[in-house]
């Protein structure tokens, strides 16, 4: 069964300065996670997203096509990753979720891919 | 019910009426060519084909038949010796932390145990249509995010097992003193959970709280035959016929509970059976330990520091110390707002007040009781000592 990985962190004034010591560690646990998955044969794709405040928002309501410059729903926690991978059942994605620094500080939403046949 | 969950790859909805369809058909059949040599083994071969024939029917639609089929499993029969492990898979499954825990003792209740919705949602005081609803979100939830049917494996089970134990003791819980309807007492429930219980104990006999939970059925069901009267009312312990205990029951819980805490790690369902122990080695109700079982609820707060079991503290102290003692533990219990609304503080309060012959307060602590709607067959034991009390007010 497919799952998707949905990586919420830390807001972005608490997250680690980039190039400091605590991301570089962070960074390193993220890249060891992937490549466990990727050895396991369960990781489909992965990748880190670019913050929040390079988001934009696009809605169309009546007939008028609107941009926000921003994500879609304003949440404490940023959007910050994703991976999509192939598992046997929820534990074994469960347990995969939970080697994904993101749970450490922020959270990790395994959501299975709804199957249309082609 | 178990195994045809297993058969069809865990899909509860889909199992439960291959499982009706089959039995219906069973009724029909069986009334005209007999009833068959091994009926558990016509019934899964039935309900699985009626399953598979449903699969086939909506795959055509979805073209997932192959998948669908992969999933399946062997065609053979499974040996009758596959029940206990099945058993214990379903409920894994139904207490699986990513299921609401609200949900997982209705789902146990219905998929394990059998109950009607109608049955479950008068058992937790909700509507049918909400428990229905409720029970269905729970059954797509297990089929659409590939929650599993199994035993988890040696990393996850000491996780998982403190929630299984606790919707065990809460299926036996709702079966020794129903929440709902005018029974009192649901054998089928607590035979449910005892089984449960003694599978538990079987896969895993290193764990000293899973014997202690089913020391704790085992001695508190001893007790079934004498705990209500000819009408159906509740007779509280202290009152009962011990002879109408079983006398089996107990030596099995004692031997259990015994080995247990000898294993020197001990919780809270052994501390709740050790102090069950108590009252079932006392041969009648003066002899009872009350110094020990307050002590073993003193130990007992260290795992579960909750008002309720200061409350049995409390009412143990009064027994060994008279009830002024008792008293006052169960005053300063009685501040928590929490507690306000649970009617057991209030007829403990009474008791001790009716002992303490301070009766006003008494009636008005029954009277309190009363209003808070406590199970029917607890009214009627209420009521009269109601009468008692305001008699030579």
């Amino acid at each position: 069964m497919k799952y998707l990985f949905v990586l919420y962190d830390r807001p972005e004034g608490e997250s680690p300065e980039p190039g400091s010591d605590e991301w570089m560690e962070t960074l390193g646990a993220y890249q060891a996670a992937d490549a466990a998955m990727v050895e396991a044969g369960v990781m489909i794709d992965c990748a880190p997203l670019q913050s929040v405040e390079t988001a934009t928002t696009v809605r169309i309501r009546n007939g008028e096509t609107l941009l926000t410059d921003g994500p879609a729903a304003e949440i404490k926690e940023q959007l910050g990753g994703y991976a999509l991978v192939d598992c046997a059942n929820l534990d074994e994605a469960l347990k995969w979720a939970a080697t994904i620094p993101a749970v450490l500080h922020g959270s990790v939403e395994v959501r299975p891919i709804l199957e249309i046949p082609s | 019910m178990a195994t045809v969950t297993r058969l069809v790859g865990g899909d509860l909805g889909l199992a439960e009426d291959a499982v009706q369809d089959a039995c219906a058909a069973a009724l029909g059949r069986w009334a005209a060519t007999g009833v068959p040599s091994n009926p558990r083994a016509w019934l899964v071969s039935v309900a699985r084909n009626k399953a598979l024939d449903r699969i086939r029917r909506e795959s055509r639609r979805l073209d997932k038949e192959t998948a669908a089929m992969r999933d399946l499993g062997p065609p053979e029969l499974p040996p009758a010796a596959r029940t206990g492990d099945d058993e214990l898979g379903l409920i894994f499954m139904c207490c699986h932390p990513a299921l609401d825990a609200q949900v997982r003792v209705p789902l146990t209740l219905r998929s394990v145990c059998g109950l009607t919705t109608a049955e479950i949602a008068s058992a937790f005081l909700v509507p049918e249509p909400t428990m229905a609803k409720r029970l269905l979100r729970a059954k797509h939830k297990i089929r659409d995010a590939g929650i599993p049917f199994r035993v988890p494996d040696r990393d996850d089970l000491a996780d998982r097992l403190a929630g299984v134990l606790r919707v065990v003791y809460l299926v036996f819980t709702e079966g020794h003193m129903a929440t709902g309807g005018e029974v009192l007492v649901r054998g089928e429930l607590c035979e449910a959970a005892i089984r449960l219980a003694r599978a538990l104990a079987e896969l895993l006999p290193d764990e000293p709280e899973v014997s202690g939970l089913l020391a704790l059925l085992l001695l508190t069901d001893a007790r079934r035959a004498a705990r209500t009267d000819a009408r159906g009312d509740l007779v509280v312990l202290e009152e009962q016929d011990r002879r109408r205990w079983d006398p089996s029951l107990i030596a099995e819980g004692e031997a259990l509970v015994t080995e247990a805490l000898r294993q020197g790690r001990p919780g809270p369902y052994q501390l709740h059976a050790a102090i069950a122990a108590c009252h079932s080695t006392a041969p009648s109700a003066a002899h009872t330990d009350w110094r020990q079982i307050a002590a073993l609820y003193g130990e007992l707060l260290r795992y579960e520091p909750s008002p309720v079991v200061e409350a049995n503290r409390a009412v143990a102290v009064a027994m060994a110390e008279g009830p002024a003692a008792g008293l006052v533990i169960l005053d300063t219990v009685a501040a928590h707002p929490q507690l306000q609304r649970w009617p057991q503080l209030h007829v403990a309060r009474a008791e001790l007040l009716r002992r303490l012959e301070r009766r006003a307060e008494a009636a008005e602590a029954y009277r309190l009781a009363l209003q808070l709607e406590p199970p029917a067959p607890e009214r009627a034991f209420i009521h009269r000592r109601l009468a008692e009390v305001a008699a030579t007010g």
